[in-house]
């Protein structure tokens, strides 16, 4: 490799880091703008409406359906784990437990992530393609409070709910499983859980599905509020903003994971 | 009046606008023609704040916008309407609601004075019976018509048309540029409009101004263009291939 080679190289590298930087800055200003704007009225609380309906009572089924199996798979896995031990009285805490500090939250995520998430980024892309964001900014209205401020604010409202019911559902799955099927005595799964459930432990998954209904919104606004040109740019900023929200909900998962269990 | 002096701009290593200067007098409608892709919507957008430019002014009543931003910029833009390429209407809007937008955001004006206003400028338009539709379910002509009605809605003192035309049949576009000069009339709004259509454009218009390379290279009455001794805009108006003008 000659010198001009490897300068090149050193010149590739560095251009990507600083668009990368850019990037970063990009979108954390943006958050910023929201969330500034979240305090300063006028409120829409229509269009909050309606996306709490979007993003909340909409996403029912898919979290109905998700809660429900995630909870029948994990306890027919946990009991028979449990069995080996002789432990199987504690199958009700080890469902509750891992379902209400880990898979309630991040699986809740992931479902409205595929099916919220991307149909906002293509709503907001197409809105910027076809002018509509401009429209808005040439009336002196600023598209923040109008498209992203009501999808943030929904999420903070409908993550922790959706968390919630799914994590119940979940746990009646287990429950199903269980005792319906493997014969387990109703009281034992119940009362088991009581002694070592606690609140802490919801509040782990409350503090999870906040962060991450920030995450969610904040990532799919801004894939569509700068989308590229035409129906590809659309496609490819849906694409990345479903890949980016599901990585960065595994890796804010385990980072607050680690800071909360301390 | 709009005043625009030494307007630069690039995107990346691309010069769009080289230096350009334009003057639009009070109610004047003065139509901006040149090349696709020549940066006429760039201009456009300049104008309303979107873009910044690198260098140069444009003075709306004598504000320089381009130093300006926040609140300052839009009690401006509270100045403006415009009329985008497609209609940019909001799809999750009726017609109505979306003409209606600008006065229920914008103003404290009460239920019964929208209606009478949105009534009044759909029947400018032509579309009396059309509130209740989506966008998605009238043509591209309706768009542009209940465009130029939300434009119009609140009165602005400076209407800005971004090729408001394109796409659209012969027919239909002689009728948009009909109500663009019966609006005209009888709002008595300043106008810039963004256009390739020639000759129809010569119609509508007070002034004409040619943009090429940049820079505004003739401007004068639709006559005085038809007329023109520039090889550029007589290419231009012809539509020949030969000539000075390189395609873009």
């Amino acid at each position: 490799m000659t010198i001009y080679d490897m300068t090149a190289c050193v010149r590739l590298i560095g251009a990507w880091f600083l668009g990368l930087l850019r990037e970063l800055g990009r979108m954390f200003l943006f958050l910023l703008d929201a969330l500034v704007t979240i305090f300063r009225p006028p409120f829409k609380f229509k269009m909050l409406m309606r996306q709490i309906r979007f993003l909340g009572s909409k996403s029912m089924v898919v979290i109905l359906l998700t809660g429900s199996f995630t909870g029948m798979v994990l306890a027919l896995q946990i009991y028979y784990t449990l069995r080996k031990f002789g432990s199987e009285a504690l199958l009700g805490p080890a469902v509750a437990l891992s379902i209400i500090r880990e898979l309630g939250p991040v699986l809740s995520a992931l479902m409205v992530t595929g099916r919220a998430g991307s149909a906002l980024t293509a709503e907001i892309g197409i809105m910027k393609i076809t002018e509509q964001i401009d429209a808005l900014t040439s009336m002196a209205l600023n598209p923040i409070r109008y498209l992203i401020v009501p999808n943030i604010v929904a999420a903070l409202i409908a993550f922790p709910l959706l968390t919630a019911i799914f994590d119940l559902i979940g746990i009646y799955g287990g429950y199903f499983v269980g005792v319906k099927l493997l014969g387990m005595s109703s009281g034992t799964y119940f009362s088991q859980m009581e002694t070592f459930l606690k609140m802490e432990d919801i509040r782990v998954g409350l503090y999870k599905s906040l962060s991450f209904g920030v995450i969610v919104s904040w990532v799919c606004c801004y894939k569509g509020y700068f989308t590229g040109y035409g129906a590809e740019g659309v496609s490819k900023a849906t694409t990345s903003a479903v890949v980016l929200s599901s990585v960065l909900i595994l890796i804010w998962d385990y980072f607050l994971g680690s800071v909360l269990l301390r | 009046m709009i005043e625009i002096v030494n307007l630069k701009k690039g995107f990346g290593k691309q010069r769009v606008l080289n230096g350009l200067n334009l003057k639009v007098l009070n109610k004047e409608l003065v139509a901006v023609i040149g090349q696709s892709g020549g940066g006429k919507s760039v201009l456009l957008k300049h104008l309303i704040g979107i873009i910044r430019p690198d260098e140069g002014k444009i003075l709306i009543e004598g504000v320089d916008i381009t130093g300006v931003g926040g609140k300052e910029l839009d009690r401006v833009r509270e100045r403006f309407g415009v009329v985008f390429q497609e209609g940019a209407l909001f799809d999750s809007l009726t017609v109505y609601e979306n003409i209606a937008f600008p006065l229920r955001e914008k103003t404290r004006m009460e239920k019964y004075e929208i209606e009478a206003r949105v009534i009044q400028g759909l029947e400018d338009v032509g579309l009396r019976e059309m509130g209740d539709k989506y966008p998605a379910e009238i043509s591209g002509g309706m768009k542009r018509r209940v465009a130029l009605a939300r434009a119009l809605i609140t009165e602005p003192a400076i209407v800005l048309f971004d090729e408001p035309t394109t796409g659209l049949d012969p027919i239909i576009s002689s009728s948009i540029h009909k109500l663009i000069t019966k609006t005209h009339k009888k709002y008595g709004f300043t106008g810039l409009i963004i256009s390739h259509e020639i000759p129809e454009i010569f119609e509508v218009a007070d002034k004409i101004a040619m943009l090429y390379n940049g820079t505004i290279i003739e401007t004068g009455h639709p006559e005085e263009f038809r007329h023109s001794d520039n090889p550029y805009v007589r290419q231009f108006i012809s539509g020949s291939l030969e000539g000075p003008i390189e395609l873009l």
